[in-house]
């Protein structure tokens, strides 16, 4: 076997092309799983908004005044950040088991690889969707700053989801052959939740900001979180996220093409 | 158009975990499977699929056989083009039909229509072709307002019957199946073989797996035999077949294993 060739370059391409002209395979499997989980139960996905609604209920007074900050800005902040965050969690821990749980199709039937990893971004985007019922409550009765750059909001989510399918790629493919990472990734994950600022405000840092600026899912969440409540998003987090988007997807790209091929053994 | 050619394909497993250190010498002959070996970097991989070379034309209905393990399941699959082989050559022209699991993607959950669609979609049709094979499955497999129904409802007949009509329903050039499909009760089942038969008229090759030789026998003109991942033999069957299994075997093929 070549170690490296730019068949495999091609392959690697024609594979994502697959997954983007096949639209409707990904789109009717990613329906399906969020279908199965919650047949048979009266209020199904909307659980999960409630579930949410409680959370940004019960911490929004207790963290506000943890954190000392102004209640009514602090529940718009809490609702948009933990939504977004769950959007984030959600695509890097299914990621995970995106070729892992679909074991039996990859052996099966040749489909495109990459689509088994827009099939989970397509998942956690049908679940955001729910979600961001709650951003609506919460934006009504604390209104936030209304203005055109709002509609920055859904150009943020499209670069986060664009971002989304290398990092679920690349964790797809490592999780598969090395068993141990999702449950590093798990905790990682629990960690970064307190480490980001989701529930806390980077500006209370003051002199040691550098600590959110360093982090790169700081500045995916704000792209997405800051157009809903104040204004546009920093240059630097949109230049974070540009330069992220282009290595990541640079990296992952070579390391797809490489090993690809292996993923249906690895499984 | 069917044409499959594969010249010196292998196909190695690697195998995770601790079984390196067990395995003393560098060169180990598993009784039954494939050939266990190291590669330099001290990783032991299965060579499940040793230099296989062969070529199938319009027409052929391949016999696979073997013991367990000799590769028959991991060359259904490389056909399958799931398996891409570490080295050697693979051309395979047509559209292919892997059979192999007629399960595959069910959800036992969901009603039969949806669990149609699904499937359907999986095998690469779309929802407006599906829309038209509903009514025929439906009628084929007598399920009716069944298909309405989640689909663990079902008695374990009529989930056979459900899951082999979707299974069968997308024409191919090239049809896989490990083992002989077939499906339920005495009178289904014979109406299974009749569709089965009419699935693989239509297509040009077919590859089947199977210990069955005298099933083999009588639905495929070509065998090949695989030991440990090699090519033992490969030889034409004297007979056109009826292509669909017969009570009456050849006796000299029989002979033959």
């Amino acid at each position: 076997m070549v170690w490296f060739s730019s068949r495999y370059l091609a392959l690697a391409a024609q594979d994502l092309a697959g997954s983007l002209f096949d639209t409707h395979v990904w789109i009717a499997l990613g329906w399906q799983e969020v279908q199965q989980r919650y047949r048979r139960s009266k209020l199904g996905p909307f659980w999960l908004t409630i579930s949410t609604g409680a959370m940004v209920a019960g911490m929004g007074p207790l963290y506000g005044r943890l954190l000392n900050v102004d209640l009514t800005t602090y529940f718009a902040y809490l609702a948009t950040s933990l939504v977004v965050w769950q959007l984030i969690a959600g695509v890097v821990l299914d990621s995970c088991q995106a070729f892992i749980s679909a074991e039996s199709v990859i052996k099966q039937i040749k489909l495109p690889l990459s689509m088994q990893v827009l099939r989970v971004v397509w998942r956690n985007l049908i679940i955001f969707a729910h979600n961001f019922i709650i951003i609506i409550v919460v934006l009504v009765l604390y209104p936030p700053n209304f203005g055109w750059h709002m509609l920055l909001m859904p150009l943020g989510l499209c670069v986060l989801c664009i971002n989304a399918v290398w990092i679920g790629l690349a964790l797809g493919m490592v999780c598969a052959r090395f068993r141990d990472i999702p449950q590093i990734v798990q905790s990682l994950l629990q960690l970064l939740f307190f480490l980001t600022p989701v529930m806390w405000r980077a500006d209370t840092l003051g002199r040691n900001v550098w600590a959110a600026n360093i982090n790169p899912l700081y500045h995916f969440v704000e792209i997405v979180r800051t157009p809903l409540l104040i204004g546009p998003a920093s240059v630097m987090s949109w230049a974070c996220v540009g330069f992220i988007t282009i290595v990541g997807w640079l990296l992952t790209f070579a390391v797809f093409a490489r090993f690809r091929g292996r993923i249906a053994y690895w499984v | 158009m069917g044409y499959i050619r594969a010249k010196d394909v292998v196909v190695d497993f690697p195998i995770y975990g601790g079984v390196s250190r067990s395995l003393k010498s560098t060169f180990l002959r598993a009784a039954t499977g494939g050939v266990l070996a190291k590669d330099a970097a001290e990783r032991v991989f299965v060579r499940a699929l040793d230099r296989v070379s062969f070529e199938f034309k319009e027409g052929d209905r391949v016999g696979l056989v073997g013991q367990n393990g000799s590769g028959k399941s991991t060359l259904l699959r490389v056909l399958a083009g799931t398996y891409e082989p570490v080295s050697g050559e693979l051309e395979i022209r047509g559209r292919v039909g892997a059979m192999l699991n007629i399960w595959l993607g069910m959800d036992l959950e969901a009603t039969g229509r949806e669990n149609i669609y699904l499937r359907g979609t999986i095998m690469g049709l779309r929802r407006r072709q599906i829309e038209h094979l509903i009514d025929e499955i439906s009628e084929f497999t007598e399920l009716d307002d069944y298909l309405h129904m989640p689909m663990r409802t079902y008695s374990s007949g009529m989930a056979m019957r459900l899951a082999f009509a979707v299974s069968t329903c997308v024409p191919a050039d090239i049809i896989l199946m490990d083992e002989w499909l077939s499906a339920g009760d005495s009178i289904f089942a014979e109406r299974a073989k009749d569709r089965l038969r009419r699935l693989l008229d239509k297509a040009k090759i077919m590859v089947l797996a199977s210990h069955d030789t005298t099933l083999i026998s009588s639905v495929c003109n070509r065998v090949m035999t695989l030991d440990h991942g090699a090519v033992a033999s490969m030889e034409d069957l004297p007979v056109e077949p009826d292509r669909v299994p017969a009570k009456v075997s050849i006796l000299s093929f029989q002979g033959e294993r």
